[in-house]
């Protein structure tokens, strides 16, 4: 048997997986379409948020949607989990056209998502936030709810062991009793990130994960994001301002501009598209 | 030595007695204030609603007769002898609960992300609304109301004590605890309760983790709907159902700055100290400037409050980052 992979190897992602298959771990993976978005266009009365915009998210990727401020990323977020209803376009998800849902409907469907502005239920505590999480996986009825005896006991602990692995996960077992509103800004942020993985999710959606931490919060988020998509082959999207950080962790890059799609593609085409370095260091008009 | 005064003794248990009493009402502000930030106007008229509905139940009368003998040129007033009272109170129950999801479809669903204030002039304006169809359905006269309960002094304590204390107000005092145990209970060991406490914090994330806020609302207002009743059973036993009823909501405000508009453990406790208080006050204080004090005391205290400590014994501290 040879070493494992070495640094070198891992510096190209192609030996990596190679390496990866030769000791019997399987490789990430990118599979078929998971959500297929078509012809969005969004209108806020004379306002065009969003204009014909389409892209695909597939299967274990990584998919980032950047773009300069007021390009209408957190519009195509709130899209996606049906905050806002797009007035032409479809939505594809797991390969059937999404009709008009309410957005509890949808976060029942398996869509979980954090906030740019973190909304975090700030009078409970790190648990009972990430608790909630698990609320779409609750099955017992109010009846049992209330009495709270047998099989709901016996479901919430169930819930509370997929929890605490979450907690333990992102490393926050310190404040596991601490209400929300007394953490720092990482912390929540990193809470509010475990009350969307409690959902298990089909597709989490990440709205600025990473906006106003420093260098060292930044990283650990890179790496949480990095592990769960990992780990748990979990499809993400995710809007991020910082260009390096989304070069590096994404698969694929979707950038928009004034509410229209200006490239898409791998980080390295998206890079080199003329029309993406315009959007973020103007164009000269002569 | 006051203290060994059995009249002061008196006076602090029917005071504890009637802050019960205060309590109940300020209970269902509570429960729609912790849930979706609303101080609902209403819930007096909640409670007169729900009391006119019991009696008519209870007496068989024909809801909106007046306007139904005018529209058919009839004069059907009842139609029978009314319900036994169990069935009547499960019916107003099930008014409650209708009333409720009326309120969230027409009244809160179109009123989705507004701000506190405007929710709150929407529940005035319910009040009016409500208040009409009253006295539409039932008509405005002053009823009484017999569900049963014992009234009267009772004997057993005047015997071993020599106070005189109302059983209606023991009742009152032990269907509040009940409903309070039941209520906690509700709030912090079931998941109902978790996506209460959700909702009440922030609409969008709660959304977000699949929580309907329709259902949500609708659970809270019948909830509220149903404390109404029991406020306005007691109430209405107490004093007759009339058009008053709704006005003892008033005195539900001081209840809630004293104990917290969040906190159901603090409406019980600021309703017990305004009960007392005022009962106290009006023993000691009363004759040296002219009586009557009861109609102020609690505002009074409510404003000392507003002073010192705005949120209350046992109210979040509201906290605005700049």
């Amino acid at each position: 048997m040879s070493l494992p992979p070495t640094a070198e190897a891992a510096a190209d992602d192609q030996t990596y997986a190679v390496v990866e298959e030769e000791h019997g771990l399987s490789p990430r993976r990118v599979g078929p379409v998971v959500m297929d978005i078509r012809n969005i266009t969004l209108r806020f009365g004379g306002v065009v948020a969003i204009k014909d915009i389409s892209f695909d998210i597939r299967e274990g990727e990584i998919r980032a949607i950047i773009g300069p401020n007021g390009a209408g990323k957190s519009s195509m977020l709130n899209v996606i989990n049906g905050f806002y209803h797009p007035q032409e376009g479809e939505i594809w998800f797991r390969g059937e056209k999404r009709g008009s849902m309410k957005p509890h409907e949808i976060a029942k469907q398996g869509i979980a998502r954090t906030f740019q502005n973190i909304a975090l239920f700030k009078g409970m505590t790190t648990l009972d936030n990430i608790m909630t999480g698990r609320l779409t996986k609750m099955r017992r009825n109010m009846f049992w709810q209330a009495v709270w005896s047998g099989p709901a006991e016996a479901e919430e602990i169930e819930h509370r062991e997929k929890v605490e692995k979450i907690i333990d996960f992102l490393e926050i077992q310190h404040i596991r009793k601490t209400p929300v509103g007394r953490l720092p800004y990482g912390l929540q942020k990193r809470v509010e990130l475990g009350r969307a993985l409690a959902a298990e999710p089909q597709l989490l959606l990440l709205d600025e994960p990473m906006a106003g931490m420093n260098v060292e919060e930044k990283e650990d988020m890179s790496r949480f994001i990095l592990d769960v998509n990992e780990e748990f082959g979990t499809t993400i999207a995710l809007i991020e301002h910082d260009m390096g950080v989304v070069m590096d962790i994404s698969d694929r890059v979707v950038v928009l501009d004034y509410g229209r799609k200006i490239g898409d593609g791998t980080p390295d085409e998206v890079r080199t598209n003329q029309d993406v370095i315009d959007a973020y260091l103007g164009v000269a008009h002569d | 030595m006051f203290l060994t005064d059995p009249f002061f003794w008196e006076i602090v248990v029917s005071g504890l007695l009637a802050g019960v009493m205060y309590s109940l009402v300020a209970l269902g502000f509570v429960l729609i204030f912790k849930a979706s930030g609303i101080f609902n106007f209403a819930q007096g008229v909640f409670a007169l609603f729900a009391a006119l509905t019991l009696v008519g139940f209870q007496t068989g009368q024909v809801p909106f007769a007046h306007l139904l003998s005018w529209i058919t040129g009839t004069s059907i007033h009842t139609w029978g002898s009314g319900m036994p009272t169990l069935v009547a109170i499960v019916f107003a129950l099930l008014v409650m609960i209708g009333l409720a999801w009326l309120v969230v479809r027409i009244v809160l669903r179109p009123l989705v992300n507004q701000e506190g204030i405007i929710l709150f002039m929407a529940t005035i304006g319910l009040a009016f609304v409500l208040e009409g169809t009253g006295d539409l359905m039932w008509g405005a006269n002053v009823k009484a109301l017999d569900v049963g309960l014992p009234q009267g002094p009772s004997d057993t304590i005047i015997d071993a004590t020599g106070m005189f204390v109302d059983k209606l107000e023991i009742s009152a005092a032990v269907v509040a605890v009940l409903l309070v145990v039941a209520l906690t209970l509700f709030s912090q060991f079931t998941r109902m309760g978790r996506a209460l406490r959700a909702v009440a914090d922030d609409h969008q994330a709660a959304l977000s983790v699949g929580i309907s806020l329709e259902t949500i609302w609708w659970i809270v207002w019948s909830i509220a709907g149903i404390v109404a009743l029991v406020a306005g059973i007691m109430w209405g036993a107490k004093s007759g159902v009339q058009f008053s009823l709704s006005l003892i909501a008033l005195k539900a405000l001081p209840v809630l700055m004293l104990g917290g508009f969040t906190s159901i453990p603090g409406a019980i406790v600021g309703g017990l100290i305004i009960g007392v208080g005022e009962k106290v006050f009006e023993l000691y204080v009363g004759p040296m400037i002219g009586g009557a004090t009861e109609n102020w005391f609690a505002y009074m205290l409510a404003l000392l409050f507003l002073l010192f400590r705005p949120q209350g014994l046992f109210g979040e501290k509201i906290i605005e980052r700049v």
